[in-house]
């Protein structure tokens, strides 16, 4: 739940977020746009199920772990948003196909 | 100076075990243990309780490792009625995978030689060609020729174990006293005195079980444990869903759904630093056991130092200078921490060690004099 | 494999200092940092900032920094993470999933500071974030918090955000301040009173006026904070008050990020007076191992400008051990940088004082609060292990789990220390500090597999 405050840069990076487009300016992370796009939370722990969502923005908490192109569990706060990419929140532990 | 009926000097897998059952025998014990920095093995344990692998050539060490694992549920169950832990114990059989023919028909011997050598205890084993292996592990890699398979194997969480054998010791009025490294005490037959970090202890009874730190303390006791620090790391990823049924030798998933990765054999003295060419050698051998455990994450790893006796059995003895003084030494923590708790802990509180665990001794290192 | 004179690790103020520094003095320097573009924290993105910016001049200043790095020789490479280091000098580096080993005859952490965890009742809320996340959603994507928005604690970063909130159009409903009374007590006897310190004291204060002017209520003396909400923030609610809220911004101060040095293990020394682990370091940066150094505030707190100039007196300093410099030339060159951070030193021990946490920011009382967040573990929990016999955070964590998640103890560490501190009765300079493991940020098992290792 963040909105770009008034005067902000252009937001022209469009990117995916659990299926509903939303657009960021270069340089925002894609933790930035799970934010921008209106969600609340970006993942469900393994451990409880909890709902967190991004806490230091940095790099140090780990609470931003989302799914981006296709690959989970990575920090979207260090990942910058690049036009097309698909990003959606990560519900609990690892999902593996072993036998795709 | 507070009297104990026993002190168990190192509070690692080993010492906590042997803690718990003498605790459980109604022996008022002191469990001495370091601080928070030492070497620790039972922190870097993989976590089977493994059976398969034990004993080529030593069938004494094939059956103790059988028997701990016999009495393994039960303590489990112990525990966790005590404790209200659960240390994750599951025993679903284990695997041995093998890599080309090679590796496959070094262990098809192998497991041959142990049958032979179990004689009436019996040694139960099959030999999976990689269809079978495919039905029982999911998405093997194209690499895996085969597996070993026994019955007796099965897995658990070694820090969980840790930490409900020093509560059910603690709960049961065991005296744990950290903060302790033993440098001296004084030894008479059925009599011994340590001082502790806040004051002296004494008991008629003393068990070493320091790790590595048995090595320089043995001799205090007319006791000889001539244990090497080996090397070993392991990696572990993120929690995953349930995909493995069966753990092996080097792969196993925990219970809350982490994969564990091993494993090796370093000799590189007191050395705990990680090195990433045998970090890398892990997760090769990994991905070519199961290559879908390429796109997992590796969340961390470490690298610890086992208690490795020079021909990798165990060392259970007491002194015969001085009576009351015993040893336990091994890398085999968690798989013989039943052994210890149930069937080695009543031989301490009986006062002498069973007969069966005689070729364990120290003396079968002493070279025979030219005759 | 890749062989440099000087490696540093991190491209906030100190490190762009110490490299552009030692690349003028002819040393062949490398400079890795994970983030996609120069300037650390507290200039981050800065290269996009545009004149204007709600974020104000001070955080502007620091485009020359960045302009410097490009223009210099310095190898800089962004995107790119340390996920190992050897004591010996080798650093194992992570790039768009590929690995590289790096062989450098002398290293800087340069790795700045973390903000302190606040565990609060409910910190792990979505909607609760720490100041500085919302100081950098404004700075990468002009973002700013949506709806009533709540921020709470103390220290310098508090005000400075508020007002770039109020400047950017998202003024908080309300600033609770956690200052415990007596700071003011203690804090008044180390006024800086020289003009050095008069100067940014008064900036402080100014920041502080123009956000109360600009109408945002001020409590002041809060305890007993807590978040409320079912599975996102509701409410915020404090001994003697309460307000529904969809954000709440905590900030208490920030401390080094030690997780590198600690991984290395470096001696580190507890600060009693900025309530932090920290490498013990001589005047140069050296550490206890020969080849490291560390600059900036992952040595200690001590803001931007003394950032900059602690990488300076590193880049000095290796230049000299390198050989490119001969020590009378290391040392006059050092010293009007010395003197230039003298001055900042009485404003520090002011600021150090007035925001000191309260202790129950280090070691909530109650039980239930959430301590590791990884792994989900209670404070009431860390307690009941630290009475069965974990003596320390490494015990600690083979019985709770405690550091066992992917953050490695960078969030919980200091956390449970105070805790553990607590339950044992113990100074914290006692209990000691956990280790980190390589790796320092998770790879792939397929990218370890798979990486290029004729020099492992």
């Amino acid at each position: 739940m963040f909105r770009p405050r008034p005067d902000a840069m252009p937001a022209t990076v469009p990117v995916i977020v659990e299926g509903r487009l939303v657009h960021v300016p270069p340089g925002a992370s894609a933790a930035a746009a799970v934010l921008a796009a209106g969600f609340r939370g970006i993942r469900e722990t393994p451990v409880s199920g909890s709902k967190r969502a991004p806490y230091c923005m940095m790099g140090v908490c780990f609470d931003c772990l989302a799914e981006i192109d296709g690959v989970p569990g990575r920090q979207s706060c260090m990942v910058e948003a690049q036009a097309g990419m698909r990003i959606r929140r990560q519900i609990g532990a690892r999902h593996i196909d072993p036998t795709p | 100076m507070e009297r104990f009926d026993a002190i168990v000097v190192g509070g690692g897998l080993v010492g906590s075990a042997i803690a718990f059952g003498l605790g459980r025998a109604g022996l008022a014990t002191a469990l001495v243990d370091e601080g928070d920095v030492a070497f620790r093995a039972s922190r870097g344990n993989f976590g089977l309780v493994w059976v398969q692998s034990k004993g080529d050539g030593a069938p004494h060490y094939q059956r103790w490792t059988r028997r701990s694992a016999e009495e393994w549920p039960e303590l489990a169950a112990e525990l966790l009625d005590r404790t209200g832990i659960a240390v994750g114990h599951r025993r679903p059989g284990g695997l041995h995978l093998c890599l080309g023919a090679d590796e496959l028909d070094e262990r098809r011997r192998r497991m041959e030689r142990m049958q032979r050598q179990s004689g009436n205890f019996g040694f139960e084993y099959r030999m999976l060609e990689r269809d079978e292996l495919a039905g029982m592990l999911p998405g093997i890699g194209p690499a895996v020729s085969g597996a070993s398979w026994t019955p007796y194997d099965g897995h658990a969480n070694p820090l969980a174990l840790l930490h409900a054998l020093h509560k059910g010791f603690v709960e049961k009025g065991g005296r744990y006293l950290p903060n302790t490294t033993v440098h001296e005490a004084a030894a008479a037959p059925c009599d011994f005195r340590i001082s502790a970090a806040n004051g002296d202890i004494a008991a008629p009874r003393v068990v070493l079980a320091a790790g590595l730190g048995n090595a320089g303390l043995a001799p205090l006791f007319a006791l000889d444990a001539p244990v090497r620090p080996q090397r070993g790391q392991i990696l572990v990823t993120e929690r995953a869903r349930p995909l493995l049924g069966l753990p092996t030798t080097t792969i196993r998933q925990t219970v809350e759904g982490t994969i564990m990765l091993g494993d090796s054999q370093e000799d590189v003295g007191f050395d705990t630093g990680q090195k990433p060419a045998v970090m890398q050698a892990i997760a090769r051998r990994a991905v070519l056991s199961l290559p879908w455990l390429r796109d997992l994450q590796i969340v961390r790893a470490w690298a610890a130092l086992r208690v490795m006796p020079p021909d990798g059995l165990p060392i259970y003895d007491q002194s015969e200078r001085f009576p009351g003084a015993f040893t336990a030494n091994c890398h085999s923590g968690v798989t013989l921490a039943a052994a210890h708790a149930n069937l080695f802990a009543p031989m301490i509180a009986a006062g002498g060690l069973d007969p069966s665990l005689d070729l364990f001794s120290a003396r079968r290192f002493d070279v025979p004099t030219a005759s | 494999m890749t062989r440099v004179e000087f490696a540093i690790v991190g491209a906030g103020p100190a490190g762009i200092a110490a490299a552009t520094l030692a690349a003028e003095l002819g040393l062949d320097t490398m400079l890795v940092d994970e983030q996609g573009s120069p300037g650390g924290q507290i200039y981050r993105a800065v290269e996009r900032a545009r004149p204007g910016s709600p974020l104000g001049p001070d955080y502007l200043a620091g485009a020359p920094l960045a302009a410097a790095l490009r223009a210099s020789r310095v190898e800089y490479r962004p995107g790119t993470g340390l996920w190992h280091v050897e004591p010996e000098g080798r650093l194992y580096v992570a790039a768009a999933g590929r690995t590289e080993t790096i062989l450098a005859r002398r290293i800087l952490l340069a790795t700045g500071a973390i903000e302190r965890p606040v565990p609060i009742a409910g910190w792990t809320l979505p909607g609760v974030i720490t100041v500085g996340a919302a100081q950098i959603l404004l700075k990468t994507a002009d973002l700013v918090p949506e709806g009533r928005m709540v921020l709470a604690g103390q220290g310098p970063l508090l005000y400075l955000v508020a007002q770039q909130l109020v400047r950017a159009g998202a003024p908080p409903a309300v600033i609770l301040e956690t200052t415990p009374p007596a700071n003011y007590r203690q804090a008044l006897g180390a006024l800086p009173l020289r003009s050095a310190g008069v100067r940014p004291l008064l900036k402080g204060l100014l920041t502080i006026l123009a956000v109360r002017s600009a109408g945002v209520p001020v409590r002041r003396g809060v305890c007993g904070l807590h978040a409320i909400g079912g599975e996102s923030l509701e409410r915020v609610v404090w001994d003697g008050g309460e307000i529904a809220a969809d954000h709440l911004l905590l900030h208490e101060g920030v401390i080094p990020n030690v997780q590198v040095g600690l991984a290395l293990q470096l001696r580190h020394d507890w600060d009693e007076h900025q309530l932090c682990w920290r490498p013990a370091l001589d005047p140069w940066g050296q550490t206890s191992l020969p080849c490291i150094a560390v600059a900036g505030d992952a040595g200690s707190i001590a803001g931007a400008d003394a950032a900059r100039l602690s990488g300076q007196l590193a880049a000095l300093d290796a230049a000299m051990l390198l050989g490119h410099i001969d020590q009378r030339e290391r040392d006059r060159r050092a010293q009007p940088i010395r003197a230039a951070l003298g001055r900042d030193r009485a404003l520090r021990h002011f600021l150090d004082r007035l925001y000191r946490p309260a202790r129950s920011v280090l070691a909530p009382d109650d039980d239930e609060i959430v301590v590791c967040r990884c792994e989900e573990v209670s404070a009431g929990h860390v307690r009941r292990a630290a009475r069965l016999g974990a003596t320390g955070p490494n015990q600690l964590k083979a019985f709770t789990r405690c550091g066992m998640g992917p953050c490695q103890g960078r969030v919980c560490g200091p956390v449970v220390a105070a805790v553990l501190a607590d339950a044992l009765d113990k100074p914290i300079a006692e209990i000691g500090t956990w280790r980190p493991r390589a790796p320092f940020k998770p790879v792939t098992v397929g990218a370890l597999a798979d990486a290029e290792t004729a020099d492992w």
